[in-house]
């Protein structure tokens, strides 16, 4: 996993609410057994008018957001299926982050084990947010995860949440596996209390 | 004496093994169900890291969400499912993970074999990856959807990392009117709700109406849990789930069944338990339900009409009424009773075990699926066909106009080839309406059992109590239990 520690970037609005992981990346693209190549599925039934055809009217087909590493969307982010296609396809496209004004759960699980940071905002900053990059699609925020901050286009700095543990996974770009391994010890003592030895 | 619990407290709690300041608790789990799709690469990252399955013992895999459901054979119409499918029979051999695969007589939707097999028991923690997995709670589990990286987790060692979330009482007092069931139930809570409603909490069902239900009414309830934001949902066990549970090949036997019931016994929340949030919802007066929108909060009582998004203050919620309408084809205001359909899908882990299928079937029975209407029946699981067609309802359906296929997600997620055309418009028995999931461009109205085959049988959307009033079907006094 690649630390996260600070980003600066353009944003790509996508202002719905609740876009969930089917469209994040449809089911039929799901039928693969590695985490490569699924890039191509994120948005597809949002990015192409028909096979391959993209939609010029779709955000990430348009020229002014190439490069942005940033996706700003409407409230609880990421509902439905529990499919961590869903992450992997928005870091393999090149998104670093997600703005927001909440996520679903299990896709805020998946994205913090991937490097993929959720940003949940106030709903009055995510809106001044939005007006500035509508304003300017050039427009970069800085998110800093170390201080939980992140600077709005027009220097306003505002804080957001994340658990202290999935924040030094972040930092040190170590998966959290690691730290479950450690407890191995434990984890056969447990077994042995509640008499679940095979 | 110590502090009342809830059901689910007494489920955390006895599942945690180490709770550190500074990180989440080091959560047992005691079943791991294991599907193609969401696995191959929790696999490969145990091969890279040399790891081995832990507990091989405590997971139980299956072949369902691209299977075909007609007589094909693999590698069937796609080769990329067919690797897949082999993957997992590849990964399960190496890792000597017992797998229910194509010939298999037992295999079918993971949420509905792990029930009818005996795996999901009371008071166990389970986990797939798969966010229905909440279906599992109706049996007083905590049972829960997790990712890929937490499968990996779980495989290396039977354990994952979690918050404790918090805990929402829904009861629905009363009883279900005839021709309303656990569907409308578990619709008629996420409309109100909304589907983050329940971010960051596991519900728990209670009250008359929930104790009346079957297991399969409950496992319908708890399986939408994930669509009105919770992980989990969960009902108290009581007999009805001793009674499901006693005699099933992977339940205790003997002594150990005695040991077990009483452990259950001990399960239901204590008097004076506190919950984070609670409500109460009448199951008297709850209509039929049906979905109008793009996401499963987007629902209404059938008699409804449309809503319009113009009466919405809120900017983004109005944009995105607007949109799941444009893609919908509906106009705000109009009723949905009426609307014209093409395909009904019965099935899903939410709606496709034996109570659901007779249900349907005695309904159906003496009547015709409507000209130009095309009705997929799917079971859940080939003991559910098997059963089925031992009495006789396949024949029900097919004499109906209808077609019935083997065991598997099918048109629920359209991995497989069963999948709607451009603009058709579906009444479907599974959880989902978001845009394409029944396939691309097509427009899923959400339903119980019931209503589906109401609505085949009329080609458009229909009441079902209509049909009950006609046929005078005294049995549908007991429809609750659907
Ligand atoms: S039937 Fe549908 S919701 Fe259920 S497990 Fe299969 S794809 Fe998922």
């Amino acid at each position: 996993m690649k630390p996260f520690t600070t980003l600066t970037s353009a944003v790509v609005p996508l202002p719905y609410n609740d876009v969930d992981t089917d469209q994040i990346i449809p089911a039929s693209y799901l039928k693969v057994t590695t985490k490569q190549g699924l890039s191509q599925g994120l948005f597809a039934r949002w990015r192409y008018v028909s096979e391959g055809k993209p939609d010029p009217d779709f955000p990430l087909n348009q020229q002014k957001y190439q490069g942005a590493q940033i996706l700003l969307a409407g409230d609880n982010f990421g509902c439905g299926s529990s499919r961590e296609h869903a992450p992997w396809a928005l870091l393999g496209y090149g998104f670093r982050a997600v703005i927001s004004t909440s996520f679903a759960d299990i896709f805020r699980n998946n994205a913090l084990k991937n490097g993929l940071l959720p940003v949940a905002l106030a709903p009055q900053a995510h809106k001044q947010l939005l007006a500035q990059v509508q304003a300017n699609p050039a427009a970069t925020v800085t998110i800093d995860l170390r201080s939980q901050t992140i600077t709005l286009p027009d220097g306003q700095q505002t804080a957001f949440p994340i658990d202290s543990f999935s924040k030094t996974c972040l930092l040190q770009g170590v998966d959290q596996l690691g730290y479950l391994l450690k407890q191995m010890r434990r984890i056969e003592e447990y077994e042995e209390v509640r008499e679940l030895k095979n | 004496m110590t502090n009342p619990k809830t059901l689910f407290d007494k489920i955390w709690d006895s599942h945690v093994v180490v709770d550190e300041d500074g990180a989440p608790t080091v959560l047992y789990i005691d079943l791991h169900l294991v599907h193609e799709v969401t696995s191959p690469q929790a696999f490969s990252g145990l091969r890279e890291r040399g790891l081995r399955v832990r507990r091989p013992d405590r997971t139980v895999a299956t072949m369902d969400h691209s299977t075909p459901t007609t007589g094909l054979e693999l590698p069937m119409f796609d080769a990329q499912a067919a690797r897949q499918l082999d993957q997992l029979a590849q990964n399960c051999r190496d890792f000597g993970v017992p797998l229910y695969d194509m010939d298999s007589p037992e295999r079918g939707i993971v949420h509905v074999i792990g029930p009818e097999l005996g795996l999901t028991q009371p008071g166990k923690t389970i986990v797939c990856g798969d966010s229905h997995t909440s279906t599992h709670g109706a049996f007083g589990a905590l049972a829960f959807g997790i990712g890929t990286s937490e499968v990996e987790h779980v495989l290396a060692t039977q354990c994952l990392l979690q918050y404790r979330p918090q805990t929402f009482l829904v009861n629905f007092d009363g009883q279900l009117a005839p021709g309303v069931a656990a569907k409308d139930m578990i619709l008629a809570l996420i409309a109100q709700i909304g589907i983050a409603g329940g971010n960051g909490h596991v519900f728990e069902y209670a009250g008359p109406a929930v104790r009346n239900l079957s297991m399969e009414g409950r496992m319908t309830l708890c399986n939408m849990s994930i669509e009105g934001g919770a992980r989990a949902g969960m009902v108290a066990p009581d007999e009805t789930t001793f009674e499901y549970v006693a005699g099933r090949p992977h339940a205790p036997q003997g002594q150990d069944w005695e040991k077990a019931l009483a452990a259950w016994r001990a399960l239901p929340s204590d008097d004076g338990a506190q919950y984070d949030r609670s409500m109460t919802i009448d199951a008297g007066k709850l209509e039929p339900m049906i979905t109008y929108g793009t996401n499963p909060g987007m629902g209404m009582p059938i008699s409804q009409p449309v809503p319009d998004p113009a009466g919405d203050s809120d900017v983004t919620r109005r944009a995105s009424l607007e949109k799941a309408l444009r893609y919908m084809e509906l106009q705000p205001g109009r009723p949905l009773l009426g609307h014209k359909i093409d395909v009904v899908f019965l099935g899903s882990c939410t709606n496709s075990r034996l109570s659901d299928l007779r249900e349907a079937a005695r309904l159906i029975r003496g009547r015709k699926v409507a000209a130009g209407v095309r009705m997929l029946v799917v079971p859940g699981s080939e003991n559910v066909r098997r059963q089925a067609e031992a009495e006789g309802l396949d024949r029900v359906f097919v004499e109906a106009g209808a077609e019935w296929r083997n065991a598997g997600c099918s048109m629920c997620i359209a991995m497989n080839g069963d999948q709607l055309a451009p603009g058709q418009y579906a009444v479907s028995t599974s959880n989902r309406n978001f845009e394409g999931r029944q396939g691309p461009g097509g427009r899923t109205f959400l339903a119980s059992p019931l209503t589906a085959v109401a609505s085949a049988v009329n080609g458009q959307v229909t009441d079902p109590r209509t049909l009950l009033t006609v046929s005078g079907d005294r049995h549908f006094q007991s429809a609750g239990h659907l």
